[in-house]
């Protein structure tokens, strides 16, 4: 077994970056979601699709990004 | 490898390819995310979670002597062996595990340069088959605590000016912006840094493809920020395992002499009543 289709993309969420990877392992796709700057893991999903996987991971990451707070001066 | 100051403590992927069938090598997967391991791995690697198997499951600690023996024995990890360690996050919390066994003083532990984001994005071999390797009579070394800060090191470290002190988390916990990676529990009371502190996050560190820069990108990087190895240099980060990634680049790849990790990092710093902290962002290096 091999990844295939690896790719990699960043998306804005409210204001985080926020980094989808994707591959193919046999018949299921998975995607990990990560927060760029420092790149800590947030999410990981699989589907049959890869947009499906994609979409689970982002939702995830998307509810844990909303809990972060700015902290000013 | 070239050019590094060790450059035997990196392999590459192509190196694991050749030595997959080796029974010298001993490969093993540590993930920040414990459940990648189980998707696919590297044949014949087994797996180290960070969070049960590679730090003390009581007080906060690292492994102590006996705990690092039975899990390098359960491992089948000789003292001979050639460990080759891997994971996700760009090797985060591999350097961690290596940062340990150097502790314990095992002789061979070289980083998949990489990690498991190269391997994937190679389309190279996984395997979900878990190895039970034959259980050894592992005997390590007392701890070589001169790799290791503890808190009363960096208060005088702080006081004494005497070491380059290294922050390698992300510009916004620098800064005190945010209290924890964005999406990551809150775990201190206080945002910023250590006063003086340089702030050079591990990402500077690796291409693209997560393998490590070059060795003169890497000291162009740190001189750049008054960090040249003419004094000890002490990195952190939160919980101590980004900066086991900045301890390996400053240690192995460029060959400072004095490099610690102070594995307490921001989570105990920023914790601690009467600390000193400064905050805003980092301040251009001194010419």
């Amino acid at each position: 077994m091999r990844a295939e289709e690896y790719s990699e993309r960043t998306v804005d969420v409210n204001g985080w970056q926020c980094r989808l990877t994707s591959y193919k392992l046999g018949d299921v796709y998975h995607c990990q979601a990560d927060n760029v700057s420092p790149g800590a893991r947030l999410a990981r999903a699989t589907g049959a699709t890869k947009e499906e996987a994609e979409r689970q991971a982002l939702e995830r990451a998307t509810e844990l990004l909303s809990r972060t707070r700015r902290h000013s001066d | 490898m070239a050019n590094y100051a060790h450059p035997e403590v990196l392999v590459s992927t192509d190196w694991v390819v050749q030595h997959l069938a080796d029974p010298k090598v001993k490969l093993v997967e540590v993930d920040v995310d414990t459940k990648s391991y189980d998707e696919g791995h590297v044949p014949n690697a087994i797996a180290w979670a960070w969070n049960t198997q590679l730090s003390d499951q009581l007080r906060r600690d690292i492994l102590s002597k006996e705990q690092l023996e039975a899990l390098m024995s359960s491992s089948g990890i000789s003292r001979d062996s050639t460990v080759v360690i891997y994971g996700d996050n760009n090797n985060w919390f591999s350097a961690w595990a290596m940062w340990q066994l150097k502790i314990y003083g095992h002789a061979d532990v070289r980083l998949m340069d990489g990690g498991r984001k190269k391997w994937l994005a190679e389309g190279r071999e996984l395997s979900t088959e878990v190895p039970h390797p034959a259980r050894t009579q592992y005997q390590a070394e007392h701890p070589d605590l001169s790799l290791r800060s503890f808190l009363q090191d960096v208060q005088a470290a702080y006081k004494s000016r005497a070491a380059a002190m290294v922050d390698v988390r992300s510009p916004a916990e620098f800064s005190g912006e945010i209290l924890a990676p964005p999406g990551l529990p809150e775990t201190c009371q206080r945002g910023g840094h250590i006063p003086g502190a340089r702030s050079i996050p591990w990402a500077k560190a690796v291409n693209e493809d997560g393998t490590f820069k070059s060795y003169d990108e890497l000291q162009t990087l740190y001189s750049g920020e008054g960090v040249d190895g003419s004094r000890p240099v002490i990195s952190y980060c939160r919980i101590g395992e980004r900066s086991s990634h900045t301890w390996f680049v400053l240690k192995y790849l460029l060959g400072f002499d004095k490099v610690t990790n102070y594995d307490g990092s921001w989570t105990e710093w920023g914790n601690l009543v009467g600390a000193p902290i400064e905050k805003g962002a980092a301040a251009a290096a001194k010419g």
